[in-house]
């Protein structure tokens, strides 16, 4: 044993080395990018020849993993909570085949926003994927709980949800790690090969069966031991803390909680364990990171004779991270005496860096823009989308990953023109390509533009998938030649850059304008790994 | 006994290698340590934080509660004032003067000052004229970490000198040597 230093995604990186894994497949995304990040890194990985490039998008990663399991292998996928949406389709259905070798599916939430557009809880993809989900609530249990995550995936032929929220992911503490890693799993295919299969026939079969093991991924819940019920003095409620929470509550009572504590880190619910807090105590507080979801479970719909409250009621806020000081409102306590917060310091909001192609490549856009009153812009996911603050107010919409070039072609075929999607090249290989195979097929007249900075800037610079192939891609998906532009974005060149702009604008089908310039904070790296 | 320090700046600053240095030194001591750090948008030039939290007995939260603060450590002086509900009230603040101006709406220096002097208990340096000073320009923020030396109750300035030696090692003796230089220049200029 050596104790280490490690962020949550550290931890949990380094315990499914440790258990043997042979391949990570994510796409960035704050704050599951270090877990990748990590194993890029580590000699082991790389001793261990264990496959970490990125992912086009979280799909691709969730498939990729799934097959990697069937060739009996550990595999892991990584992701922020939205790209859960993103893989759904094969998520869901991998509880469906079932499991080979070991399949681990990381989702990151970031309850309170601090780097994304919404704060949906990945534990309720598990619920009705019927899947079992963990939830840790440290770095050690981080590092522990990923290789019972495997064993058991293993053992009931499941893959697992690992559900992360942003103070665990990025939180650093003393970890005690193995000296030893599991060897990996030699190749074996699944002793059932129907269950990979899911025509209906075979599906309908599965489903029962996936049913039937529900109940006891659900024995596993109590008996594994990350569960675990501590008796208090004081009967006036009952606690149920869910992951992260138990530390804010612990925090208030570090002589120990006087309240009958339910600490859940494993899921499907142990509906044993609540109901032996219930029948004791008829008030019930329920503490979660995320959205209510298990409050809601116990409120239901018809009257109980207990009072349920958390989230719902008011007792916690409705929306955001829990923090040390809202769980202590919550139990009863005193505030501790606080300063006035300054009314001088204003907010500081984040802001394209000076000197980045993003930059003039709005500056360009905006003055082409201004001569078109009805021209609409619809923008994506990405350090780009900081050019809807100030200065720039470049653009009226950002919605989702690849949903720049969809929507500018519904308001096409509705009408709009100008209509112009602005997207990056990560987001463009990660979802905005088949948008643009649509837009072909439509001969919709809009203008994508691609802000290739040649990085997946805004997660801290990872490859781009299609970096060195975007003109290639948007003709082979039937751009016409001509209309596929290509334009440096710097000021010696606006005059350039709006005269394409406008061209492609006035041009009544499909085009795409390529801006491409090295993100400065890449080509600064690059510059000082070469003159090492 | 446990201490409680905010690291503040605005993304770029380079908080984090002042966090990797503390931290190092916490593990050597077999103490227990959470920190919890920004990453992410914020760090486009935004302000960011992180919070620190040393123990010699378990430490649940990663976040440190409102009021607890000991020390609030900032390389910039209006994020320095951002933390004020978290400060104990015995709580200190080490602070850069320097402002970084990236908003149009950014106080005035008389407004921060008047605003830190109602705190008190304040060390503020310069820091990025002292590592001009020992010619090492770009090491202000082992400036800063040095004057948070003076009241890092639970490391000592020897201690931290090993964990620049650690952390910086890999690069070379050359820049370990600028970055302790820097790091005394910060602890003298505080003990005055
Ligand atoms: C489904 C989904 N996955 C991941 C993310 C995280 N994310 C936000 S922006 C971004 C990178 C965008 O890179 P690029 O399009 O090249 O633009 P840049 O930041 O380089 O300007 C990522 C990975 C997300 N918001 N949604």
């Amino acid at each position: 044993m050596r104790k280490q230093l490690l962020l949550g995604d550290e931890a949990l990186a380094l315990g499914a080395l440790h258990a043997g894994l042979s391949g990570v497949y994510a796409y960035p995304g704050t704050p599951s990018t270090e877990i990748t990040e990590y194993i890029q890194q580590s000699a082991l990985a790389r001793e261990r020849n264990v496959h970490s490039d990125w992912s086009a998008n979280e799909k691709t990663a969730m498939e990729a993993a799934l097959g990697a399991s069937y060739a009996g292998k550990r595999a892991l996928v990584c992701m922020k909570h939205v790209g859960m949406n993103v893989c759904a389709d094969a998520f869901v259905n991998s509880a469906m085949t079932g499991a080979n070798g070991g399949l681990v599916v990381t989702a990151c939430d970031d309850p309170s926003m601090h780097s994304s557009q919404n704060e949906q809880d990945s534990r309720f993809y598990a619920d009705f994927a019927m899947m079992p989900c963990f939830e840790p609530a440290t770095q050690q249990e981080t590092y522990a709980m990923i290789q019972a995550a495997y064993e058991m995936s293993e053992r009931r032929r499941i893959p697992i949800l690992m559900r992360l929220t942003t103070r665990m992911a990025h939180s650093r503490a003393v970890v005690e790690v193995n000296d030893e890693a599991r060897p990996q799993n030699e190749i074996h295919f699944p002793e059932n090969p129907r269950q990979w299969v899911l025509l209906p026939a075979n599906a309908r079969v599965r489903n029962e069966q996936l049913i039937a093991d529900y109940a006891s991924f659900e024995d596993d819940a109590a008996t594994m031991g990350f569960n675990q019920y501590f008796e208090g003095n004081d009967c006036s409620m009952g606690i149920i803390t869910c992951g992260i929470a138990y530390n804010y509550l612990m925090e208030q009572f570090p002589e120990g909680c006087p309240y009958p504590v339910l600490k859940i880190q494993q899921y499907p619910l142990p509906t044993a364990m609540i109901r032996r807090l219930a029948q004791n105590w008829n008030r019930i507080l329920v503490m979660e990171e995320g959205q209510p979801m298990v409050e809601r479970r116990l409120v239901g719909v018809l009257p109980t004779t207990a009072t349920i409250s958390g989230r719902l009621d008011g007792t916690l806020p409705r929306t955001g991270e829990l923090t040390p000081d809202s769980v202590r409102a919550a139990v009863g306590l005193e505030p501790r005496p606080e300063l006035a917060a300054s009314q001088v310091a204003v907010p500081r909001p984040p802001a394209l860096c000076q000197g980045c192609g993003h930059r003039d490549f709005y500056t360009a856009l905006n003055n082409v823009i201004a001569q078109y009153p009805t021209a609409r812009v619809f923008s994506d996911i990405g350090c780009y989308t900081l050019g809807w603050l100030a200065p720039f107010h470049a653009f009226h919409t950002c919605v989702e990953m690849g949903a720049s070039v969809t929507m500018s072609l519904g308001a096409a075929l509705s009408g709009v023109h100008p209509s112009v999607a602005v997207i990056g090249d990560s987001t463009f290989t990660h979802s905005g390509m088949t948008g643009l195979l649509d837009a072909v097929n439509a001969e919709a007249p809009v203008t994508i533009c691609i802000s290739d900075n040649l990085t997946t800037g805004m997660t801290g610079g990872q490859d781009s998938a299609g970096t060195g192939r975007l003109e290639a891609i948007c003709r082979g998906i039937g751009v016409k030649e001509d209309h596929v532009r290509v334009i440096v974005p710097l000021p010696k060149n606006y005059d350039e850059m709006e005269r394409v702009i406008r061209e492609e604008i006035e041009y009544k089908g499909v085009s795409v304008i390529i801006a491409r310039r090295e993100c400065i904070q890449t080509l600064k790296r690059h510059a000082s790994q070469k003159s090492k | 006994m446990k201490q409680d320090i905010i690291l503040c700046g605005v993304g770029g600053q380079g908080i984090l290698s002042i966090a990797t240095i503390i931290g190092w030194a916490a593990l050597d001591q077999n103490l227990h340590l959470k920190q919890a750090e920004v990453h992410g948008m914020s760090q486009r030039g935004g302000d960011v934080q992180s919070n620190l939290r040393i123990s010699d007995t378990e430490i649940f939260s990663d976040l440190i509660p409102k009021g607890e603060c000991n020390l609030i450590v900032s390389l910039e002086p209006m994020e320095a004032l951002r933390y004020l509900p978290y400060l104990a009230p015995d709580g200190w603040i080490i602070t850069n003067t320097q402002p970084f101006v990236n908003i149009p709406n950014y106080p005035t220096i008389e407004a921060i000052e008047k605003e830190l002097e109602r705190v008190g208990r304040v060390i503020s340096l310069d820091v990025d004229a002292i590592a001009r000073e020992v010619k090492s320009p770009r090491s202000a923020n082992m400036v800063l970490l040095g004057a948070a030396a003076s009241v890092l109750k639970m490391l000592s300035p020897e201690l931290l000198e090993q964990g620049i030696a650690h952390v910086f090692g890999r690069k070379g003796q050359a820049l370990v040597d600028i970055n302790i230089e820097a790091f005394r220049a910060g602890l003298n200029a505080a003990k005055k």
